[in-house]
């Protein structure tokens, strides 16, 4: 029985100003109608065209559940196809990356082949499709590919649907976030580098990419973790060298009042970062000999613009999470209404010492891992709440710190770092995608 | 090395820290054959510092993750001695095992290979690297919360 397939009334009604229901948490039916409507018409992070950078290197992932290959055509473009052979359906390539032998993808099952943006190129004895109808087919016409891509600055994003906002609309000025992370770059452009951690969540999508800009739980889930580390660190000459690990754990235990005056920044469409003003990423060392590469590139004024951009998360709704300020990122791939990957990755800032390098790696593997004293609680605190929502007497998920009638005029703009307001900011997005295009779909 | 995987077996963790140098590692790479681990990411790479951070965590009453504990059981092949310098007191060993990690209803196997290096320093064996290689390295994992 279907509640909300096709009523967009009834999705709407999931989602107050100031609180969710938590069927938005729980229904199979939401999520099988979030990966039809909202994860197809708003834009998805696909990958960074540095892990293709040859004519026929491919990479596959799997959005909002479907099979995706991403690789790199004959005129330099970044396509996004769909992992599917036109004849019977089987999947195209199988290795997570690799390369296109002779230009063209060949099915392993009847051998069909294709050019690299998707059309056929050869069918064995394809005389038998003489006087079938093959050719009015989508099966004649090839791959299906993902109908539009827009590779912004390195990062590949992908709408499946026809109907949808632009790129540029969509993503607005966030965009800057990603603008602040290659700009670190001396030589201006970043490279996948340092592995990708596959961390398998046994709850909902969203508490994940909520939790991005969570400010009030640090100091909470973490104490057990950075709260360690800074009591082990306590007593420490004052002229001893934090290690790297150290300073990257204290700052998940500062007070309310950091994060509080740290603020965080809303833009429409559900994006948001936090550290508008400072994060927990600015107080690590300098690294002398990169900073007076920056300044070289780009002269003193510009450099120290850059590096003095330190935002915390930037959150690119629904699916991509990044910490420009450490070339890292974060992406959920949700598998089911309780089930969802998170991916860590790490770049290399191209013409940047290895310092940088390290730098990032150690905080993917301390925060990010499998294997990260922070992120267990996190993980912890998720399916908690997948569990504990099931609880009768209570529907409803509090967003409610901070709120204010007045952001009915709009919630764009700089908050304060402990408001929920980001997490307000992304259900008008999931409320508007998921039933603007479930309009659309019932109305055609 | 039984010895060594009993005494996590058992959490008796502050004297399994103990077994490790001074500079002593404790490394599970992502990926096979990893040169190295700074500057590609890990699931460990742990200094004794790192190392004393998880144990004393585990010992703190608010470790969300762990008030239902997790408890761990190591099944160790015969350790094969690989290389010996007895000049420098130092032993190179490869050890195939499974490794079970329950929380309640949840379990995790693990498998792969561990390799210790251990030297004799101040008259006694210690750990200087232990080199945990997953077979499913890159696999997408729950979390692991104890040690393999």
């Amino acid at each position: 029985m279907s509640k909300y397939r096709d009523n967009p009334k009834a999705v709407q009604a999931l989602v107050r100003e100031d609180r969710v229901h938590r069927d938005v948490y729980l229904s199979d039916e939401i999520f099988e109608l979030e990966m039809r409507h909202l994860w197809r018409s708003t834009w998805i992070y696909v990958g960074h065209d540095s892990q293709v950078p040859l004519t026929g290197d491919y990479y596959t992932t799997e959005i909002a559940r479907q099979p995706v290959i991403m690789l790199r055509d004959n005129d330099g473009a970044v396509r996004v196809l769909m992992n599917r052979c036109a004849h019977k359906g089987a999947q195209l390539v199988s290795a997570r990356s690799g390369h296109c032998e002779g230009g063209l993808l060949r099915c392993p099952y009847h051998g069909w082949t294709y050019r690299l943006d998707g059309s056929v190129r050869t069918i064995p004895i394809k005389s038998g499709y003489d006087g079938t109808a093959l050719a009015q087919t989508q099966s004649a016409r090839g791959v299906v590919p993902v109908a539009n891509v827009e590779n912004y600055r390195g990062f590949v994003f992908a709408r499946f649907s026809e109907r949808g906002p632009g790129f540029r609309e969509y993503f607005g000025d966030s965009l800057s976030s990603i603008d602040n992370m290659v700009d670190r770059a001396p030589e201006g452009r970043l490279e996948v580098a340092g592995g990708t951690l596959r961390y398998m969540h046994d709850c909902n999508w969203k508490m994940f990419v909520e939790n991005l800009n969570d400010t009030m739980h640090p100091m909470v889930s973490h104490e057990s973790a950075a709260g360690t580390a800074k009591k082990l660190w306590a007593g420490k000459p004052d002229e001893e060298p934090k290690p790297m690990a150290i300073e990257q754990f204290l700052p998940f235990v500062n007070g309310y009042e950091f994060f509080d005056k740290m603020g965080v920044r809303i833009y429409e469409n559900g994006h948001s970062y936090t550290g508008v003003k400072f994060s927990i990423h600015s107080q690590y060392s300098a690294i002398g000999e990169y900073e007076q590469l920056m300044e070289k590139v780009y002269g003193a004024e510009r450099a120290q613009r850059i590096l003095g951009e330190v935002r915390h998360n930037t959150v690119y709704y629904p699916s991509l999470t990044i910490k420009g300020a450490i070339q890292a990122i974060r992406v959920a791939r949700p598998i089911a209404a309780d089930r969802t990957l998170i991916e860590s990755w790490t770049f290399r800032l191209a013409g940047a010492p290895d310092t940088l390098l390290q730098r990032t790696v150690l905080y993917s593997r301390l925060i990010n891992a499998p294997t990260s004293v922070v992120g267990h609680d996190d993980r912890h605190c998720y399916r908690a709440i997948q569990d504990g929502l099931t609880a009768d007497g209570n529907d409803w998920v509090s967003l409610h710190r901070n709120h204010t009638e007045s952001e009915r005029d709009g919630i764009a703009g700089v908050h304060a770092g402990l408001s929920e307001v980001s997490m307000r900011g992304q259900y008008r997005a999931w409320a508007k995608f998921l039933t603007e295009d479930m309009a659309g779909g019932a109305a055609q | 090395m039984y010895d060594e995987a009993r005494l996590i077996d058992e959490k008796r963790f502050d004297e399994w820290y103990e077994l490790f140098a001074d500079d002593g590692r404790y490394w599970m790479p992502l990926t096979r054959g990893q040169p190295d681990g700074e500057n590609h990411t890990s699931l460990l790479y742990e200094d004794k510092l790192l190392l004393k951070v998880r144990i004393e965590r585990l010992k703190n009453p608010r470790s969300f993750s762990q008030h239902q504990p997790s408890f761990c059981q190591h099944m160790l092949q015969r350790p094969q001695l690989v290389e010996t310098d007895a000049v420098a007191g130092r032993y190179t060993l490869r050890t195939p095992f499974v490794y079970v990690e329950s929380q309640l209803d949840t379990q995790l196997v693990l498998a792969g290979v561990v390799g210790h290096r251990l030297a004799v320093r101040d008259g006694a064996l210690r750990i200087e690297l232990k080199k945990v290689e997953l077979v499913n390295c890159d696999a997408a994992l729950p979390s692991i919360q104890l040690f393999p």
